[in-house]
Parts: structure tokens; sequence; C-alpha cells
């Protein structure tokens, strides 16, 4: 890591359950409650940085937070769209050329599956017109494949849900707070064998908001800030298996995920092992068992060792999504990725209330994975 | 109608693919450059017969536009990826029940008017 230290002041997030509220709405109590948490007015910030997928441009959050002329830039990015406000802002303060940066990320998205058109993504019709141009499957036909080659149990897949609404049920602002069982889970009808609907997250709504400061603001207000020692986007590289594609290269699939995550671990001077709380994505339970083992943090495989023995839980030894995930909190694209650094900063604060990782966890680590092949993540400490 | 996709009078039912000049590195349907080095890349005609690297089964009716239904209504179909020895792995519909589907199991792929539809091969 080079430059200035970049530190969080402050984090916001709004409730991620289904309200009347339009995304903008969200978006500006998220930032008010960021700034709130910093200590600093929003004439203070001296560069934003945010954007949604489908719920508005963020600069002209503007109109609402006050016309002050701060340099605001829209991020559109997928879902990435979080990870990179977060990384321009970063940049901000490492260069010097801002001593408070805002990140702002927030959507809102109808109800039911993404609906995604051929022409858009430069594939012939057919895929669309034939059903194979269906984010589930892609999915499904991933994690089919990793569990004939790693050995992974459909019960396993219905455990990382349990685990994800028992999580939401200790979080207020998750969607889904009602406890689930496996067996629940495994018998609420198949949706892509061998994923069943409760293992998916929906599409949904909320606002995250982060305030980083450079080192001297943050001695001023005092508070407990949280350093973030690295923050990184990538896109794929020839090899990987991604959705909406009509063919695949043969061989073991690189991941973008595994890029992502080595990069942040090499930035931030700290490895796997290093690592107290995590959040990783988990659009469908098998996501999570495969990022687990592709950002570092297992072999492939050794998921089944651990899951049913508890060790993702908040008590185990490596807490994954201790805010419910996706699968309890929904995906509202532009926000996720910060819902999860939201969620490691209040661990490493000690403020995650009923949810709080024992043993004063000091470093934790971030990371989202969307399409077509786009990871970022993040590494922080206490 | 003659598209990418679809079997064509000198290639039949073979899947037609590409492959670049240099590092051999197959792709489909056919494209002018390589995915993988972004040099030429030349038509070739795929192998009719792989093997199952994935699958799935799709349960529900997917949104109509785009997917059209067929005309006895929808019922679950299974789809996957069929490896095959050009070294490109092929997402095609499969003509396979879904009790019936293996990762590995030896597939013919053909084209038609559509995606690539796969069905168990003989043998």
């Amino acid at each position: 890591m080079s430059g200035e230290d970049v530190l969080v002041c402050g984090a916001g997030i709004t409730s991620f359950a289904r309200t009347r509220a339009s995304g903008r709405e969200l978006a500006v109590q998220a930032v008010c409650a960021a700034l709130h948490d910093a200590g600093l007015p929003w004439s203070r910030v001296r560069a934003a940085y945010g954007g949604s997928d489908a719920a508005g441009n963020a600069d002209t959050l503007v109109s609402e937070l006050g016309l002050t002329g701060v340099p605001f830039t829209n991020v559109r990015n997928g879902c990435a769209t979080g990870g990179s406000a977060l990384v321009s802002a970063v940049h901000a303060i490492r260069s010097g050329a801002a001593d408070v940066a805002l990140a702002v990320g927030f959507d809102k998205h109808p109800r039911g599956a993404f609906d995604p058109r051929p022409a858009d993504w430069g594939l012939d019709e057919a895929y669309g017109r034939d059903g194979l141009m269906v984010t589930t499957q892609f999915f499904a036909l991933k994690i089919q494949r990793y569990m004939h080659d790693h050995g992974i149990s459909p019960r396993t897949l219905a455990l990382v849900a349990e685990k994800a609404y028992a999580n939401g049920a200790l979080n207020p602002l998750a969607w889904r707070r009602r406890p689930l069982d496996a067996d629940e889970i495994l018998a609420s009808g198949m949706v892509n064998d061998p994923l069943t609907r409760y293992m998916f997250c929906s599409p949904g709504q909320g606002a995250v908001a982060l305030v980083l400061c450079g080192r001297a603001v943050a001695r001023e207000l005092g508070g407990t800030p949280v350093t973030l020692r690295a923050a990184v986007v990538r896109t794929r590289r020839f090899g990987s298996f991604e959705v909406f594609s009509p063919w695949a290269p043969p061989g073991n699939p690189l991941s973008v995920s595994a890029d992502a995550a080595q990069q942040a671990f090499e930035e931030a001077g700290l490895g796997p092992t290093d690592i107290d709380v995590c959040q990783l994505q988990d659009t469908e339970s098998g996501a999570e068992v495969m990022h687990l083992a592709e950002c570092g943090f297992c072999a492939h495989g050794e998921q089944e060792s651990l899951i049913p023995f508890g060790a993702t839980g908040i008590g185990g030894s490596l807490p994954v999504n201790t805010d419910g995930g996706c699968i309890a909190n929904g995906e509202p694209v532009g926000a996720s990725g910060l819902r999860q650094v939201h969620e490691v900063v209040q661990q490493l604060r000690g403020r995650a209330g009923e949810r709080q990782v024992p043993g004063d966890p000091a470093a934790g680590f971030t990371h989202v994975y969307g399409a077509p092949g786009v990871s970022a993540c993040t590494v922080l400490t206490r | 109608m003659e598209g990418p996709l679809s079997a064509a009078a000198e290639t039949g039912s073979r899947l037609r693919g590409s492959r670049c000049a240099d590092c051999a590195v197959a792709a489909y349907p056919a494209r002018p450059g390589c995915p993988r080095c972004g040099g030429p890349a030349e038509p070739v005609v795929l192998s009719a017969t792989g093997t199952l690297w994935t699958w799935t089964v799709q349960r529900y009716a997917p949104k109509s536009p785009p997917y059209v239904p067929p005309a006895a209504g929808f019922t679950p179909y299974a789809v996957g990826y069929v490896e095959l020895p050009e070294g490109v792995r092929v997402l095609a519909a499969l003509d396979i029940g879904p009790e019936d589907a293996e990762i590995g199991m030896p597939v013919t792929v053909t084209a038609g008017d559509g995606v690539p539809r796969a069905v168990g091969a003989v043998g």
C-alpha cells in the first residue's frame, strides 16, 4: 500500500427490508447516517463516488444533501458498483486529493429474478428464446461440477443458507429474519439442481455509505476508525467460467475472485489466516462454499469438514456473512459490496450487537463477485 | 434462417466454431478473433461427440420474453456444458431426462434452428 493511510470514520446503512422508499431516498438516509457516525457535516466532504444499478444517478443526491460544489462521480459497474466507488474514494485519499471522501451504493429492484436481454450481452437471440439465458442456471452448473470434483454434499449447501437465516434473525436491518432449518431449505423446491428456492438470494433494496478520511482528520475526530488496508477490483482473465457463456475453455476454471483476493491480501500485507471475520458473495449457497476456497480461506473440498461443524458460524473459527449475507439481506446490486464493508467495520468496532463475533476481532475481509466476471475485495483492520 | 448457431448446408448438423491459428484456442460460436491472444481465428467444424462436463435442470419457466415455451407448454428441461475434443465446452440444451443426466457421460451435440442440442451418445 502506498500514500496516505485510509480510515473508515463513518458508516451508515438502511434497512434492507422491502419498503415504499425510493432508492435515492435510501441513499440520502445512508449518507446522513454515515456523516453523523463520523461527526462530520456534508460540507466537509471533498470528493464523492457512488452509484446504483437500477435506482438512479448518485450525483443527483446533492439536491438533498446540499449544493456544496463537491465533485461527485457516478459509478455504474454492475455488482462491483460499491467496490468501484470505494476504490475511487480510497485513491482520492491516498493521492492527497481529498482528506474526506464519501462512497455510497444503493439500489431498488422489482420483485422476481433479474431480466437480462441477449443483445445486451452480445449473445444470439436463441439463447434467450430457448431458455438458456437464466442467471440461476449458471450458479447451478458451476456448483454441480464443483460438488462432483470436491465432494461437497447438498446438505452442506442447505447449512450455508440455514446459517444465513440464523444470522439474519440477529440483524435488525436484514430482510429475511425468520430462521429456517436445513430440512426446510432442502424441501423448499428445486430451482436449478442442486439449488433449491431458499438457497438463493432475491433482488431487493437498500443503501450503504462510508466516510473515508486521511490520518490527520481521523485523529481530530477521535472515535473508533477502522483502517482500510486494501480495496481492489478485478475483471476476469481468459480461462474463467462465467454467467451467460455459450462456451467455456477446458481445464479447471480460473477465478477472478482468487485474483482479487490475492491482490487485496498482498496490498494489505496480510493473509487469509490473519482474518477474524469475513463477508463472501453468497448469491446462493454454493457461491459461499466456492468463494471460501477461491479467496484462500480453505482448500477445495475442505468446506465439507468445516461448514457442517459450525466453523463459519458467528462463534466458529472463521465467521462468514455475520449479517446474513445476500441470502438474508437480498441483493440490491449497487449496495451489497458496501454492506459487507459496513458489517466488517461494525464487527471490528465491537458494535455488531447480537451478532457480534466474540474475542475482539481485529481483521476482516470482504468479497463481491458478479457478472460478467468481476470481483471486489477489501481488507480492514482495527 | 441461417445464423451462426444454425445447421448449414456444407457442415450439416455439426457445430461451427473457430480456432486461433497461433495458440489453438477453440471457441463457439465462430468468431473472427481469438478470445485469449486477440490474433486471427479460423473457422473449424467441431466434433459431434463429447462428454457432459456439468448439467442442471430448469425447473420453472424462464421469463417470457425472451423465453418462448414449446407449443405444448413448459416442462422442466436439462441444460449443460458438453466438452468436445477440440478443447471447448459448449452450452447446450440437453434432450436427456433429468434423472439420466450424469457428469462424464458421452453425448452427441448437434446444430439445429436454435441453441446446440445434445443427447446421450449410443455406445
